[in-house]
């Protein structure tokens, strides 16, 4: 890309996003079009494969990643609303496929990969005009798009630009809000008690929504706050920032 | 094929977590360290560099193991410290009941060991009529009620002072109740004093051996490690034979890592260097010092390049300290001697990855485990390796209980997993059919249920991404 910004990229919707939150979905879209970026929405898109490779299902996971490959054939950057599922295809898929005949060409497709906050600021350097109502929010960083992706702020610079947004800070902001994927219903109480941690520091900042750029903590902590009731509404990051800026 | 004897963490956790006192005590510890490690560390890229440092001395001596462990022999013989080999923790028992044996031993003093308690060796001795007395003040809590270490270095922080007062005035003789945590170390510290200068023999660990100078390097903070392995006569120490390092060099940088990591401490309040029995003309150490240096399967991990990754642990603890999990339901849950994300890689690779399919599962993978590990111990990834193990027999790999946690019903939802995601237009039927009905879908359907434990049960969307994406009609390739 040699530092000048692409007119074109790919989009993965992910599964939890296709099936949960396809308004987030939608909103990344716009967020890259509107940036200027045509967008390409391939079909045939399914599943990054991450619960079978954490589950140490392979060749399961394999099978599946490569017809997703597969669908991106051109140099291009391909963009997802998701840190998990970013992490699996940028940095986990080099070592799924290691030693596979075709792992040269899933490494360059990994190095394509960015999740959607990281390509906008780090990329393509949007700037945003809050045309919302004041509103105080909370952000959940997600594991796998810190430790795996080495996001580093992106997305609070974002809500930053955004003039009527206050961010209060979540306490202890780096700890797993619990779902972990598979781990939620296997190791229940557990994962139990780690969202209901979480929501109780989110619930303590007074913010009226928690925003997060992972659809898996999204689920998790949206489920648990709709089962105490709670008035905290969680909502993509996307979502969030298309609703806020897009014209009227 | 089924493991035989599976031990459920997942009960234990679930047990454990029903215990608000355990829980305030843990969680408030944890935090307090992990405050203190961070303020050791206010540069990330100082951390950074120590901690390439560190990985990279201890992998080189893992490259050289065979050829350190031979020459630490050797340097520690010249040294006047005898090294004994033990394979299994049975051997290892058994060495050392005969070195307390030829010595006419009858008590022991003990200074924290972590692979002592491997070995389960209090018991072992105890049942030979030799009483071991655990002088660590964490070690020393946690026997009086017949219990084992919750953390690696912080055995009793199950425990909080109120406990500890009570347990003391019932336990320890002529003990007055109070909560003042000076005057209860100081009722510990006058049994203790006495049973060093009593004791026949004293047992530490080793957290570094230098193969060059035949040196046993001892961390802590009470200085009980050196009323251990100086006052009696004889000083046994016990180590894992991953611990040896190449030269005194390489210690400095280790030994800045690790206290810092563990408990926030630039220093430690001492730091043993022990180099061999009390020489001709000296006024004190013991007159004999012998080296017992244990496998128990770790040669068995030091095979795999992937896996030998486990061994370059210095035992701080961090990982513990910041795992969510841990945090939560503490070191018992895990039943076995290392708790929390060391804990998770280590026992399976011990004790077998179908016993401990379970425990292996016990994790987000959120990573903050590997993320603070001063070696960087690539815990995750090799969780999720010893997943695979579990479940796959034909891994090449000498891994006990390989495919012994397979079961019918995972291996047929994997397959049915990738069968419809590797179709798209059975996964398009599959979204359809979920988007429409998925409402319908009991709350208390298997799995389903386990998530509602906590949450409502997720809806999907009316229409999906992918279907709208389509019914815009632009952008499709």
């Amino acid at each position: 890309m040699n530092g000048t910004k692409p007119k074109k990229v790919y989009f993965y919707g992910t599964c939890l996003v296709d099936l949960f939150f396809p308004d987030a979905g939608m909103a990344g879209i716009q967020l890259l079009r509107r940036a200027g970026v045509e967008v390409v929405f391939p079909e045939g898109q399914t599943c990054c494969g991450q619960p079978a490779f954490n589950c140490g299902y392979w060749e399961e996971a394999r099978d599946v990643a490569r017809t997703q490959v597969a669908l991106f054939p051109e140099d291009l950057p391909v963009i997802l609303p998701s840190g998990s599922c970013a992490g699996m295809m940028k940095v986990h898929y080099p070592e799924l496929f290691h030693g596979q005949p075709d792992e040269a060409k899933v490494r360059a497709f990994s190095a394509r990969v960015y999740e959607l906050t990281q390509f906008l600021v780090d990329v393509l350097d949007v700037k945003l005009q809050d045309l919302g109502e004041p509103v105080k929010v909370t952000w959940h960083s997600s594991c796998h798009a810190v430790r795996d992706l080495g996001l580093k702020g992106e997305p609070q610079a974002l809500i930053g630009q955004l003039s009527n947004v206050e961010l209060a800070p979540l306490a202890r902001e780096y700890e797993c809000c619990g779902f972990g994927g598979t781990f939620s219903v296997r190791h229940p109480e557990v994962s139990g008690a780690m969202v209901a941690d979480k929501i109780a520091d989110a619930t303590a900042t007074g913010a009226s929504v928690v925003l997060s750029t992972d659809g898996g903590c999204l689920m998790n902590v949206n489920g648990a706050l709709e089962a105490k009731s709670s008035k905290l509404k969680v909502q993509h990051i996307a979502e969030f920032l298309w609703e806020r800026t897009r014209a009227r | 094929m089924h493991a035989e004897k599976e031990i459920h963490f997942r009960d234990a956790a679930a047990k454990a977590l029903l215990d608000p006192q355990l829980r305030a005590n843990f969680r408030r510890a944890m935090d307090g360290l992990i405050a203190k490690r961070l303020a050791q560390f206010p540069d990330p890229r100082d951390l950074q560099d120590l901690r390439d440092l560190s990985t990279a001395i201890r992998s080189r001596s893992l490259l050289c193991l065979p050829e350190l462990l031979e020459q630490l022999e050797a340097s520690c013989a010249k040294n006047g410290i005898k090294v004994h080999w033990a394979e299994t923790c049975e051997q290892a028992n058994q060495l050392i009941l005969g070195i307390l044996q030829a010595k006419g031993a009858k008590t022991l003093v003990k200074g924290k060991s972590m692979v002592s308690e491997e070995m389960h060796l209090n018991a072992f001795l105890e049942s030979k009529g030799i009483e071991a007395l655990e002088s660590d003040l964490g070690e020393y809590i946690i026997q009086l009620d017949g219990e084992t270490p919750s953390h690696i270095i912080m055995p009793a922080i199950h425990k909080n002072k109120d406990q500890i007062a009570r347990q003391f005035s019932q336990k320890i003789k002529d003990a007055k109740y109070t909560e003042d945590v000076d005057e209860l170390t100081a009722m510990a510290r006058k049994v203790l004093r006495q049973k060093f200068l009593d004791a026949d023999a004293g047992l530490s660990g080793v957290n570094f051996a230098v193969a060059e100078t035949g040196t046993l390097c001892l961390v802590e903070n009470e200085g009980n490690g050196r009323m251990s392995t100086h006052v009696p006569p004889l000083h046994i120490a016990v180590m894992g034979l991953e611990k040896v390092v190449a030269r005194l060099e390489d210690v400095a940088p280790l030994y800045a890592i690790l206290t810092r990591s563990a408990t926030g401490q630039a220093v430690s309040t001492y730091f043993n260097l022990i180099t061999g029995p009390r020489g001709e003309g000296e006024k004190d150490g013991p007159q004999e010092v012998h080296l017992v240096i244990l496998d128990n399967g770790r040669s068995r991990i030091y095979a795999d390049p992937q896996l030998r990754a486990t061994l370059r642990c210095i035992r701080c603890g961090a990982c513990m300290n910041h795992c969510p999990v841990y945090t939560r339901v503490g070191g018992h849950a895990y039943e076995a001697v290392y708790p929390g994300p060391i804990g998770k890689i280590l026992t399976p690779q011990m004790e077998g990855v179908g016993v401990r399919h379970d425990l292996i599962h016990g994790s987000s993978l959120c990573g903050a485990c590997g993320e603070v590990c001063p070696v960087e111990i690539p815990i995750p990834e090799i969780l999720v390796r010893l997943r695979r193990e579990a479940t796959h027999e034909d891994m090449g790999s000498t891994v006990v209980g390989k495919g012994t946690g397979r079961t019918a019903s995972e291996d047929w939802a994997w397959r049915l997993w990738a069968g419809v995601l590797k179709r798209p237009a059975l996964y398009r039927v599959a979204t359809w059919f979920a988007t429409r009905f998925g409402k319908a879908l009991p709350a208390s359907a298997p799995l389903i249920r386990n998530w509602t434990q906590s949450r409502t049960k997720p809806v999907p969307a009316r229409r999906s991404l992918s279907e709208r994406m389509r019914a815009e009609g632009v952008s499709h390739e």
